[in-house]
């Protein structure tokens, strides 16, 4: 069953148009690529998904009209927001920061230490005061004590150490095999796209120019359209 | 540097030894003037959930105060005249009982401060700040033009309020209950700023946006902030009246509302007894400097301009340290 479906969906910023025609589908249980080289439009589609900004076009969530509803109410549907570049609640302590966005369902505080035991170390210290791969585990973190139905992760492992980079793929891949939970990732690392995701779409210029199964995109088509 | 949870015990038990060492003493005016520390206490708590927690610079937080102070002087005074608050479209009678009048306090406060939240939300920054000192504004000229109530001259109410079992005429025993309910205040400010909604308002507070994102709405939120914050200060508002047996359109005045928000800068924004550290040095300044000079407020300022200047987390950061980050 079709979970998120974009169809047709153009967006500005202002008079500087974004999107001219996105279109994806991820079906419950699917992890999707959503690539591009930079200024593509990716993080535009997010944005777009949350309504974080205006558009046109057919924005579908559980076969629900998302189109006019807030942002807020987006996300109480079930969307759950990684953002780039972490943005945890600078002043908030690590405990603080997944209470404030929690609501009720399997993931608790429990469960996401679990997930990321080094939180569990740090939940006393302020957001501000964590290192780049402990800030981006509570920003997953955070977005999991929402209990999505769909977890979007926009450049989760951007800017972090390869090891930091593993622990945050590992737990990517334990989300998808464990719960079976619904994901769109975002991300330039093409081996570990390629090990976890189900599906990809591909964006240019605005526009989505490839989509298929993760199994089908072939070298030939991500160095022509990804650069990689 | 003191721990600030041991400074807030500290505060709270002078706080306390004061008018108890004016009992043995013979002070009854000590004990009045704590008492008035303790109720400017409460108002600036009450403004703090908002202002601290919330980020919203209410300049106009007299408007509750001053809801309070008439929702007492109105029901006193029909009580002490034997006459009905109104007879139509039903009969409400006056009261002297003040836990009935606090009731009625925090319910119109609440309301008012629902009404006003609802509008002045819908704008920030220096906006909001504008938009709620006209609310207060417009109360206050309205209040002048109350006829029935006094107008500019206010309201005189010649029995003190009663409580249940506790005789309210005697200083300490009102201080007392003034005290207890600024006790209960504090520690519920306590449990709502670690609450998942003092959290999410805190988060709101910092980035309004991101918020959304995990299915908040910040402006209720903050509706919520600016409704409760309303309901504490219009209940000091009631306390105030009770305390000086009088109330009059100054309650409402813009100066109230800016003397709320310097116990809070004074104190510390965003400390939990950061308004009751402020309110207690301001009155205490009031009494002392105000004996000595009509123009007190220039020493007033000039400690207002040394707290922003040079202890950003006010009076308490200054003691306890340990910065609380807040813009």
């Amino acid at each position: 069953m079709t979970l998120l479906k974009l169809e047709n969906v153009a967006a500005s910023y202002g008079s500087s148009k974004a999107l001219f025609d996105v279109n994806l589908a991820v079906s419950e249980g699917e992890v999707m690529a959503l690539m591009g080289r930079n200024g593509m439009g990716k993080s535009t589609t997010v944005k777009t998904i949350l309504r974080m900004i205006q558009a046109t076009g057919q924005l579908t969530f559980d076969g629900r009209d998302i189109s006019k509803l807030a942002s807020h109410q987006v996300a109480r549907l079930g969307v759950g927001l990684v953002p780039e570049g972490r943005r945890c609640f600078a002043d908030l302590s690590v405990t603080e920061n997944l209470i404030a966005a929690a609501r009720t369902g399997p993931w608790d505080l429990a469960r996401v230490t679990q997930l990321f035991p080094r939180l569990a170390e740090r939940k006393n210290q302020r957001a501000h005061s964590l290192s780049g791969g402990e800030q981006q585990m509570l920003a997953i973190g955070r977005a999991l004590m929402t209990n999505p139905r769909l977890l979007v992760l926009d450049e989760a492992t951007e800017g972090l150490a390869p090891i930091i980079r593993q622990e945050i793929w590992t737990a990517i891949a334990q989300l998808k095999s464990e719960t079976g939970m619904t994901i769109i990732v975002i991300d330039k690392s093409m081996a570990e796209l390629s090990a976890v995701c189900d599906k990809a779409t591909i964006l240019e210029r605005g526009k989505t120019v490839w989509t298929g199964a993760m199994t089908d995109l072939t070298p030939e088509i991500s160095h022509e359209l990804i650069g990689v | 540097m003191i721990r600030e949870s041991n400074l807030n015990a500290l505060v709270l038990i002078l706080l306390l030894a004061v008018p108890l060492w004016a009992v043995f003493n013979d002070e009854p005016f000590t004990i009045t003037l704590a008492t008035r520390a303790v109720i400017f206490a409460l108002a600036a708590v009450g403004l703090n959930i908002a202002l601290g927690l919330g980020g919203l610079v209410s300049f106009g937080h007299a408007v509750f105060f001053g809801i309070g102070g008439y929702a007492m002087g109105i029901f006193a005074h029909h009580a002490q005249t034997y006459t009905p608050v109104m007879e139509v479209p039903f009969l409400i009678e006056g009261t002297k009982s003040m836990p009935v009048i606090w009731l009625v306090a925090m319910v119109t406060s609440g309301f008012a401060a629902l009404l006003i939240g609802l509008l002045s939300l819908r704008t920030a920054g220096v906006y909001f700040i504008m938009i709620t000192l006209a609310f207060g504004q417009m109360l206050y000229y309205f209040s002048i033009s109350w006829a029935t109530y006094g107008g500019e001259d206010g309201l005189s109410i010649y029995v003190r309020n009663e409580f249940p079992g506790v005789n309210t005429l005697v200083p300490i025993n009102f201080f007392a209950i003034c005290f207890v309910i600024l006790c209960l205040v504090v520690l519920l400010n306590a449990l709502l700023a670690k609450s998942p909604f003092g959290l999410a308002l805190n988060a709101a507070r910092q980035t309004p946006q991101r918020v959304q994102t995990f299915g908040l709405d910040p402006t209720r939120l903050k509706l919520l902030a600016f409704i409760i914050s309303g309901v504490v200060t219009g209940l000091a508002g009631a306390l105030f009246a009770d305390l000086n047996r009088f109330v009059s359109p100054t309650m409402f005045s813009w100066q109230m509302s800016g003397e709320i928000m310097i116990f809070i800068i004074l104190g510390g924004v965003a400390r939990l007894c950061g308004p009751i550290v402020g309110a207690v040095t301001f009155v205490m300044l009031e009494h002392f400097l105000g004996g000595l000079s009509d123009y007190w407020h220039i020493y007033l300022g000039a400690l207002l301009l040394i707290v922003v200047l040079f202890a950003r987390g006010g009076l308490v950061g200054l003691i306890s340290g340990r910065e609380i980050a807040h813009d």
